[in-house]
């Protein structure tokens, strides 16, 4: 179990707005491993950002966590809720700024358009470690020059707008890792971005995740950044992940009818590096209006093709489909197991993944 | 994936499906629902700009039908009432609830200042009553009547629930007839400018460069003198002699000449942003005229937007025109609008004694905020983005 | 940021010719010759020395001449600092000037500053207190103040010191002081006056960049960088006030900008209700009998005066700004 940095279990978090409660987390389960890229996929509107802002707990009203607990393992063996860290503690903001950090689809708009880059990382960098201003100062360059930015020196004294964007985007890893962070959490880096650029970025994480030892996790909509740089996958749809697993196993055997749905869109396998999870069949159910029972039933052929009942008023539990895959899909629990309780069905795959 | 593939399947599973597919159709028709209904839901959840809506309507049928809702005629002049306070109705006679009265108005003129004096004649209680009989006039300029909303039981005794001003005219009726007025001179306005804005707007974001830059430029201009000192300079040239009609459009004129600019602005924003969107450029590619790809493409997609900014321009011009009228350069009498009324109130002593002079303006204020809450009402259901 | 002023400053050039245009249109536009109607009451009244001067003036201001000539006769004088004749006061314009313009001036600045000590305060406090009672109190003030027109303001407020308070508010001095050469005491004098009009021109303004302010902030309060300053471990109050109060701003010192023009208007109605002796009542007496040059030269100042407001405010924008500053 030493290998874990993050343990994810039944997340929830809503939005509580005047028309109703949008769960846009819930019930979210997940295992991050030190020193891995886990990928989360799946359509727009799923609650991946979200779920990637309660890790850091920069959710703000009317979205509120309302359950769960995220275990972060400081070291093995030293291990912490942080939803036991109020939001706007001191605890949870040295957490967020020195041993996490994110970065952001847009670059342009993640930085502040009136403060020049250079005091955003220097900024940072007091916060969490007491330099001076100019040991400050010293470390952005230095860092900038480290994520390939030219002429850093001057550079450093720049406004975003002056800068291309990929140099911005640069500029924010630049900004994320220069506490040396043990997570990075990248929010769809690289959409915003043109192909040759988006290749560059996701080369310089890879290297700087090598250089600094950190787990990523990344978010993406592009299979082909999946295929490049993940070791595992996970899938989510409406606020819960319906299918985890290394990204092999996800490729070639996926368990769940979502997973597949996502895949069949693709004609063959091999054009997985251009293929985006954008063709997907049917309507994502309304945000208030979440379906009862496994939440994918309403778009899910497979339920009608096998006649299965029981996915339109019982949801399924997490279970192990493969070494070391899960889903939840009532397709791979037999009913009498799985109505013992989702505990009981997720318990055997935590166990395998943790013993790998 | 369709049906088809599924052949091999038993016959009410492949109904099962394909009343998924249906139903998934049917789902993304409501997605896009019409704009229009869509604002419609987004607006009525601005509860304020609901409330306004209702308060607008009824000051507009207020104006439109004028004399049927005002008592008498707002140029009637009662000598024995000059500057008559408003009298109450009362609901309640003896502890009783009764028919709405009121009692009637003795005066005395007070030597040294030349004033009337006035004090309650309890010995005289007038009825009240709903569609009386009046003086006769022409309901919406043909059909001859003499119904009034309200009057006096027996017709020959007065009601002026807002007082009356320097000549005894009632306020009330006054102020109903200066609701068509100003409404009107704000809508008028307003038109002109929507023409003027859309077209310079227009042509600025449809067209870009040189004269966009030049039409900005004169929008900057425009912007950045004050328009009250301008329009009394423009409206000062007036000549006297003019008849009201005239007097009414030259200041519509006037006023439309600086107030265009802001609906200008919106129209070449919201040219230069569907410029670049797929629908024009697929229209362009597929060699439609200019003239059409605005016409049929661009202008009904930010219909909404106008309205919006049109509604939040009217009161400006509302309050242009009572402000001219108020120091003289603008309407005149014959002619009513609140700015002709609020003349009454110029000065401190004039005020201090006859307060009630003071209504128009607060019609004014509420005409304003309506105005402003429909408009951001409109606004936010228009772009609940921007 | 230097080739940025000088390029606004050079943009002020046609500005200031245009408004002299425009000025010079309505110094024309009332029906008749005015010189023709005082030729006719000097004949009258055989005031020989009113003959003089306007056949002078017809001399001077080529009359009999093509409307460009005119015009750029017209336009050299007031550059140099003649600004007619005003047959009214039968005095030239630009002695009935100086000190109504400057106490204009005093009266735009002082309006100002009110609008901005009270709107950034009252702002920021409605967004970062959004759908609390303050806020709806704060915005329920502001539209009553939009709303409300400036002379009724005025007016309502003379009325309450003349009814309560049994003293006069209209005027900038006390009697003593009318007259008085500028001293310390007539300073003092001045600002115990000033506040009203002060007030009753800025409730306006105010409540406009209130709105402002309080809709920009609410819009930046969720940008991403302020999630990403978040994310950086900030603490809620400091991230608040060093990126989105910050980035609000801008937008609000444009605002400023378009209040100006405002508060020119509202100074011009509120002095004639107040009877200040700033450039207003002289200017609605002067269009009035048609004194064509005196209102036309208070037009054209009034106009400048705007407009330099506004210059100042975008060349503020771009030194607070950077992207406007290297655009
Ligand atoms: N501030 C908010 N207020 C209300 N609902 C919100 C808010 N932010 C997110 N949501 C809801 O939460 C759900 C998940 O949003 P989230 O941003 O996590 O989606 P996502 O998976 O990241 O999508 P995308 O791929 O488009 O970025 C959405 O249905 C959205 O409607
Ligand atoms: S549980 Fe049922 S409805 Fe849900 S994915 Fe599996 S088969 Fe489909
Ligand atoms: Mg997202």
């Amino acid at each position: 179990m030493n290998d874990l940095l993050l343990e994810i279990e039944d997340l929830k978090t809503h939005f509580f707005l005047d028309d109703g409660v949008v769960k846009a987390v819930d019930g979210v389960s997940l295992q991050v491993r030190r020193g891995r890229t886990l990928a989360i996929v799946g359509e727009s509107g799923c609650g991946k950002s979200i779920m990637a802002r309660s890790i850091l707990q920069i959710v703000t009203p009317p979205g509120k966590i309302v359950g769960g607990r995220i275990c972060y393992h400081r070291a093995p063996g030293d291990v912490v809720n942080l939803l036991d860290y109020q939001r706007k503690s001191r605890e949870m903001r040295a957490f967020r700024g020195r041993e996490a950090a994110m970065i952001f689809q847009e670059p342009m708009a993640a930085l502040s358009p009136v403060h020049t880059i250079g005091s955003q990382i220097v900024e940072r960098l007091r916060l969490h470690s007491g330099a001076s201003r100019r040991e400050a100062r010293a470390l952005a360059v230095e860092m900038l020059h480290r994520v390939g930015i030219p002429h850093p020196a001057q550079r450093v004294d720049a406004y975003p707008h002056q800068l291309s964007g990929g140099m911005r985007q640069r500029a924010m890893i630049a900004m994320a890792l220069i506490c040396r962070p043990a997570l990075l959490i990248a929010d769809e880096p690289t959409t915003a971005l043109d192909v040759t650029t988006q290749a560059q970025i996701l080369e310089l994480i890879r290297q700087l995740q090598a250089e600094l030892g950190m787990t990523v996790v990344i978010i993406t909509h592009d299979l082909g950044v999946v295929a490049e740089i993940a070791d595992e996958v996970a899938v989510m749809y409406l606020g819960q992940i319906v299918e985890h697993g290394p990204v092999d196993a996800i490729f070639h055997h996926p368990q769940h009818p979502y997973t597949r749905g996502l895949l069949r869109s693709i004609p063959r396998i091999e054009d997985v590096t251009r293929a985006r999870l954008d063709a997907i069949p049917g309507a994502v159910p309304h945000p208030y209006a979440r379906p009862g029972g496994c939440p994918f039933h309403t778009r899910c052929r497979e339920r009608i093709i096998h006649q299965l009942e029981l996915c339109t008023h019982t949801a399924p539990p997490l279970t192990r489909v493969g070494p070391l895959q899960q889903a939840r899909c009532w397709l791979h629990e037999p009913p009498g197991d799985g109505q013992r309780g989702a505990g009981h069905a997720a318990e055997p795959a935590l166990a395998i993944i943790g013993g790998q | 994936m369709s049906a088809s593939h599924l052949g091999t399947l038993p016959k009410h599973i492949q109904d099962e499906l394909a009343a998924l597919e249906r139903e998934e159709a049917s789902e993304r028709a409501v997605a896009t629902a019409s704009q229009w209904r869509l604002m419609w839901w987004r607006f009525r959840k601005h509860s304020l700009a609901m409330v306004s809506l209702g308060v607008l309507a009824t000051l507009f049928l207020v104006a439109i039908f004028a004399e049927f809702v005002a008592p008498y005629n707002p140029m009637a002049v009662h000598a024995t009432r000059t500057y008559a306070p408003p009298q109450v109705i009362y609901l309640i006679e003896h502890g009783r609830l009764t028919w709405p009265f009121t009692y009637g108005l003795k005066s005395t003129v007070e030597v040294e200042t030349m004033r009337r004096v006035y004090t309650l004649d309890y010995s005289q209680r007038i009825e009240l009553g709903l569609f009386v009989r009046g003086e006769p006039y022409r309901l919406l300029g043909v059909i001859p009547t003499d119904l009034r909303l309200f009057g006096t039981r027996d017709g020959t005794q007065l009601i002026s629930v807002l007082g009356s001003d320097r000549l005894g005219r009632d306020l009330f009726s006054r102020m109903v007839h200066a609701t068509r007025i100003s409404l009107s001179i704000g809508l008028a306005a307003v038109a002109l400018s929507l023409v003027l804005g859309v077209t310079l707007g227009g042509i600025s974001g449809y067209f870009g460069g040189r004269v966009d830059m030049l039409i900005q430029r004169l929008i900057e201009f425009i912007d950045a003198i004050p328009s009250l000192p301008l329009w009394m300079g423009l409206s000062a040239a007036i000549p006297l002699t003019w008849p009201p009609l005239w007097v009414y459009f030259a200041i519509t004129l006037v006023l439309s000449l600086l107030g265009w600019t802001g609906m200008a602005r919106v129209v070449r924003g919201r040219f230069l942003a569907l410029r670049e969107e797929d629908f024009v450029m697929a229209a362009r590619v597929s060699g439609s005229s200019e003239r059409r790809i605005i016409f049929r493409h661009m202008l009904p997609s930010f219909v909404s937007h106008i309205i919006a900014s049109l509604t939040l321009t009217i009161p400006g011009r509302i309050l242009g025109e009572t402000s001219l009228s108020f120091l003289g350069l603008g309407l005149k009498e014959p002619i009513i609008s609140y700015g002709v009324l609020l003349q009454d109130a110029q000065n401190v002593r004039t005020v201090a004694t006859a307060p009630w002079l003071i209504t128009p303006a607060l019609v004014v204020m509420l005409i304003v905020i309506a105005y402003n809450f429909l408009g951001d009402g409109l606004r936010d259901a228009a772009d609940p983005y921007a | 940021m230097t080739s940025y002023i000088i390029r606004r400053v050079l943009y002020f050039i046609p500005t200031l010719l245009a408004i002299s245009l425009v000025t010079f249109f309505i110094i024309q536009l009332p029906p008749g010759d005015f010189i023709t109607s005082f030729e006719a009451r000097a004949l009258a009244n055989g005031d020989q020395a009113d003959l003089e001067r306007a056949a002078q003036l017809r001399e001077r201001y080529g009359l009999d001449q093509p409307w460009y000539v005119q015009y750029w006769r017209w336009f050299t004088g007031v550059l140099t600092g003649d600004f007619g004749y005003s047959f009214q006061w039968k005095q030239p314009v630009s002695a009935l000037l100086g000190q109504r313009m400057l106490l204009t001036f005093l009266l735009a600045l002082a309006t100002t500053v009110f609008v901005w000590a009270v709107a950034i305060p009252m702002g920021i406090f409605a967004a970062m207190r959004k759908n609390t009672l303050g806020d709806y109190a704060v915005s329920f003030v502001g539209f009553v103040g939009l709303a409300t027109p400036d002379f009724l303001l005025a007016l309502v407020l003379m009325w309450i010191s003349f009814f309560y308070f049994d003293m006069s508010v209209g005027g900038l001095f006390s009697p003593e002081f009318e007259n008085a050469p500028w001293s310390l005491a007539r300073v003092w004098d001045l600002l115990g006056h000033l506040w009203i009009p002060v007030v009753v021109i800025g409730t306006n303004g105010t409540a406009g960049l209130i709105r402002i302010l309080r809709a920009n902030l609410l819009d930046e309060l969720h940008k991403p960088y302020v999630e990403a300053a978040r994310s950086r471990g900030l603490t809620e109050w400091r991230l608040t006030a060093k990126y989105p109060v910050r980035v609000a701003l801008n937008p609000f010192v444009s605002g400023i900008g378009d209040t100006l023009p405002g508060l020119i208007s509202g100074a011009t109605i509120t002095s004639i209700v107040l009877s200040l002796p700033t450039a207003g009542p002289l200017l609605l007496q002067a269009l009035l009998s048609q004194d064509m040059y005196l209102a036309g030269s208070y037009i054209f100042l009034l106009s400048i005066l705007s407009v330099l407001g506004v210059l100042i405010s975008d060349i503020l924008l771009a030194w607070l700004d950077p992207r406007i500053r290297y655009q």
